[in-house]
C-alpha cells in the first residue's frame, strides 16, 4: 500500500542505481525523486554519468542494479516510450529531410492520426519560430535553429514526460532563454521535466537537483537546501564543497 | 503504420539526394557498358613472326587469320625483344621451332595452338576429313564472353551496390544519434529493420530492373529465360545485400570502415561466384561457393538468361537467398540492442 502511494505521488523515482558499461562503473548507487509537474535538474561537469542516468530514466537502458519508476510503472518499458519526450545531447535529425518532414517522421513513432500530426507540427513549428524555414532541409539550419528543431519534435506528442539532455548546450543566452521560458510554459501545463546540464546559473531555475560528480549523487534537493547543506552562498560554490573540496 | 514511415522517410531521404541516386543508377549502367565493349571483341589474331618457313605453311597460317611477319634471325629476335609479335615460328634447322614472346600466356597459347594445328594438318593433296558439324544445346557458336558472365555482374552490381549505400546509411544513422533518438520512441526493434528492408528494398527493385532491362534490351545480353523471373532474383539479391550490408555496418564505426569491408565480404563471393572456371581447384575449395549468397545469384541468373531455366529449378536459389535475408536481418534486430535493450 505505501509502495503504491509513493508511486503516485511521485513521478519519477529512482532507486539504487548502479551502470556500467564493461568493466568502467558509470553510476553508483544513485537515489532520486521528482513530483508532478517540476523540473528536474541533473547538474554535472561532462563524464559525471548525467546522460547515462538520462538515458536510464527514458527507459532507453536498463540499470545493472536498482530500479526506475516513471509515472508509476517500472522501466524500461515499450508503452511508457510514448508518453516520454526525449531530446538527445546530439541533434538527432535527418540533414537530408525538410524540418517538416523530420517533424512528419518522428510524429508518425506515435499513434497521432493524420489531421491531429499535421496540426500538432504546425503548432510546434509556430511555437519555435521554425515556421518560415519549415520547408528547408535540415542540413542548411544553424545550430541554434536545429536545437529548436529537436526539441519541437520532443513536444509533438504532447508527452505527460519530457527528458532533455542539455537542451541548451552551446546556445546564446536570447535562445537559452527562448527554450527555459517553453520549459515553463509546459511546466504550468503540468508537464514534468528532466533536464541535464553543465550551467551552474541555469540549476537556480530547476524545483529539484541532482549534483553528479563521477557518477555518484554528491547532493540533491531543490537549490535552497542544497545551498544550505553545503552551507554556500551559489549552487556553483555548494558543488564545489559537496564534492569534497578541491577540483 | 511505423514500418512505412520508416521506409517512407527512406525514400524521400534519397529524393533529397539526387548525386546517391544518380550514382546507384549510372555508375552499373556505365560499368556494364564498358564491359559489353570490351569482351564483346573479337577473337585476338595472334602476331607471329616467320623465318624460313615454307610456302604452304605459311599459307595455312594466313588462312587461319594470323598476322605474318617475314623476318631473318636477327631480325626476329628484335621483334620478339619489341613486342612486335607474340611468337617466331624458326625453320632455319629443318624443324620448326617456335619461340614465344611469353609475356601473356593467352596470347602464347593462341600462337601455339595456331601453329600445332597447321603443322599437324595432313597434305593437302590426301582427301579432307568431313567437316565436324556442331550445335549447341545453350548458347551460340562463338558466344561472346560477355554474353556468359554478364548475367553474373547484373547480380554483382545489385548486391553490391545495395550494401554499400544501406550500410553507409545505417551508419550515418548510428553517427549522427537518429538511430538512438528513433529508439527512444514506441518504435520496435524489428520494425526498423523492417522499415529499412521495404524502403531500400523499393529503391533497389527499380534499380536492379533498370540494371537487367538496359543490359538485355539496350547491351543486347544474350537472354532467352523470362523477364519477371529476372526480376525476382535481382531482387531478392537486392534484398540480400540489403540485409548483410546493415548488418556488417554494425562493425563499422564509419563509412571508411564499411568501404574496408568490401574486399573482405563482396571480393571473394565475386570470385567464387563463377565468373572464374574454378574447375582446376580441389573440390573443398570449389564448394565454397555454395556458402556464399553471390553464387545463387550468379547460378540462378545465368540458368535463366542463357539457359532459359523455369522458376521450379531456381527455387533452391531463391531459397537460399531468402533464408540468408532473414538471416541476417533477424541478426540486425539483435544488434539494435546495443542502443535500446528493449
Amino acid at each position: 500500500m505505501e509502495e503504491a502511494t509513493k508511486r503516485n505521488t511521485h513521478c519519477v523515482i529512482v532507486e539504487h542505481v548502479d551502470r556500467s558499461y564493461g568493466r568502467k562503473q558509470v553510476l553508483f548507487d544513485i537515489s532520486l525523486r521528482l513530483g508532478h509537474a517540476q523540473i528536474l535538474g541533473l547538474l554535472g561537469p561532462s563524464g559525471s554519468g548525467k546522460t547515462t542516468l538520462i538515458r536510464l530514466v527514458a527507459g532507453i537502458d536498463r540499470p545493472d542494479r536498482g530500479v526506475v519508476h516513471l509515472l508509476g510503472e517500472r522501466l524500461p518499458r515499450l508503452s511508457m516510450m510514448g508518453r516520454i519526450g526525449y531530446m538527445a545531447q546530439a541533434d538527432a535529425l535527418y540533414g537530408d529531410l525538410t524540418a517538416r518532414e523530420n517533424m512528419g517522421f518522428f510524429a508518425s513513432m506515435y499513434p497521432l492520426g493524420r489531421s491531429r500530426k499535421k496540426e500538432r507540427i504546425q503548432v510546434v513549428l509556430d511555437l519555435l519560430g521554425l515556421t518560415p524555414d519549415a520547408d528547408r532541409l535540415v542540413r542548411e539550419y544553424s545550430g541554434g535553429m536545429k536545437r529548436r528543431l529537436s526539441l519541437g519534435i520532443a513536444l509533438l506528442h504532447q508527452p505527460p514526460v519530457l527528458i532533455l539532455d542539455e537542451p541548451t548546450i552551446g546556445l546564446d543566452p536570447l535562445l537559452r532563454q527562448t527554450i527555459w521560458e517553453e520549459l515553463y510554459r509546459q511546466k504550468d501545463a503540468g508537464v514534468t521535466i528532466i533536464i541535464s546540464t553543465h550551467a551552474m546559473d541555469e540549476a537556480e531555475k530547476c524545483d529539484t537537483l541532482g549534483m553528479l560528480r563521477e557518477g555518484r549523487l554528491i547532493g540533491s534537493g531543490s537549490p535552497g537546501e542544497v545551498k544550505a547543506a553545503a552551507d554556500a552562498q551559489t549552487i556553483e560554490e555548494a558543488f564545489i564543497r559537496l564534492g569534497g573540496g578541491g577540483l | 503504420m511505423r514500418i512505412w514511415a520508416v521506409a517512407l522517410r527512406i525514400l524521400r531521404q534519397l529524393g533529397h539526394d539526387w548525386r546517391t541516386m544518380a550514382l546507384m543508377v549510372l555508375s552499373p549502367i556505365f560499368v556494364m557498358t564498358l564491359m559489353s565493349l570490351i569482351f564483346n571483341s573479337e577473337e585476338y589474331n595472334p602476331r607471329i613472326g616467320i623465318v624460313n618457313a615454307p610456302a604452304s605453311f605459311v599459307e595455312r597460317l594466313e588462312e587461319k587469320d594470323a598476322v605474318l611477319f617475314r623476318y631473318d634471325a636477327y631480325g626476329a629476335e628484335m621483334a620478339l625483344a619489341k613486342d612486335l609479335v607474340d611468337g617466331v615460328v624458326d625453320f632455319s634447322n629443318g624443324l620448326p621451332t617456335l619461340e614465344m614472346e611469353g609475356s601473356d600466356p593467352g596470347k602464347s597459347m593462341a600462337v601455339q595452338r595456331l601453329v600445332e594445328a597447321v603443322l599437324r594438318e595432313p597434305p593437302r593433296s590426301i582427301a579432307r576429313p568431313p567437316l565436324l558439324e556442331v550445335t549447341y544445346l545453350h548458347g551460340y557458336k562463338d558466344m561472346a564472353a560477355f554474353d556468359s558472365f554478364g548475367p553474373i555482374l547484373i547480380g554483382f552490381y545489385v548486391f553490391f551496390f545495395v550494401f554499400l549505400i544501406a550500410g553507409v546509411s545505417f551508419i550515418g544513422e548510428r553517427n549522427n544519434g537518429t538511430l538512438e533518438r528513433i529508439l527512444a520512441t514506441p518504435l520496435r526493434r524489428w520494425e526498423v529493420v523492417a522499415g529499412y528492408i521495404l524502403g531500400f528494398g523499393f529503391f533497389a527493385v527499380l534499380q536492379s530492373g533498370l540494371i537487367a532491362w538496359y543490359s538485355i534490351r539496350v547491351l543486347g545480353i544474350f537472354m532467352v529465360g523470362s523477364f519477371p523471373l529476372v526480376l525476382a532474383v535481382t531482387s531478392l539479391t537486392a534484398m540480400v545485400g540489403l540485409a548483410i550490408g546493415t548488418f556488417i555496418s554494425a562493425f563499422a564505426d564509419n563509412e571508411l570502415q564499411m568501404i574496408q569491408f568490401v574486399p573482405v565480404v563482396i571480393v571473394p563471393q565475386l570470385f567464387f561466384s563463377g565468373l572464374f572456371d574454378l574447375g582446376t581447384m580441389p573440390k573443398p575449395l570449389q564448394m565454397a561457393g555454395r556458402g556464399m549468397p553471390l553464387w545463387y545469384v550468379a547460378d540462378a541468373l545465368r540458368n535463366i538468361m542463357i539457359r532459359g531455366t523455369g522458376f521450379e529449378e531456381i527455387l533452391l536459389h531463391m531459397g537460399v537467398l531468402a533464408a540468408t535475408c532473414l538471416l541476417f536481418a533477424t541478426a540486425n534486430v539483435l544488434a539494435l540492442k546495443k542502443y535500446r535493450r528493449l
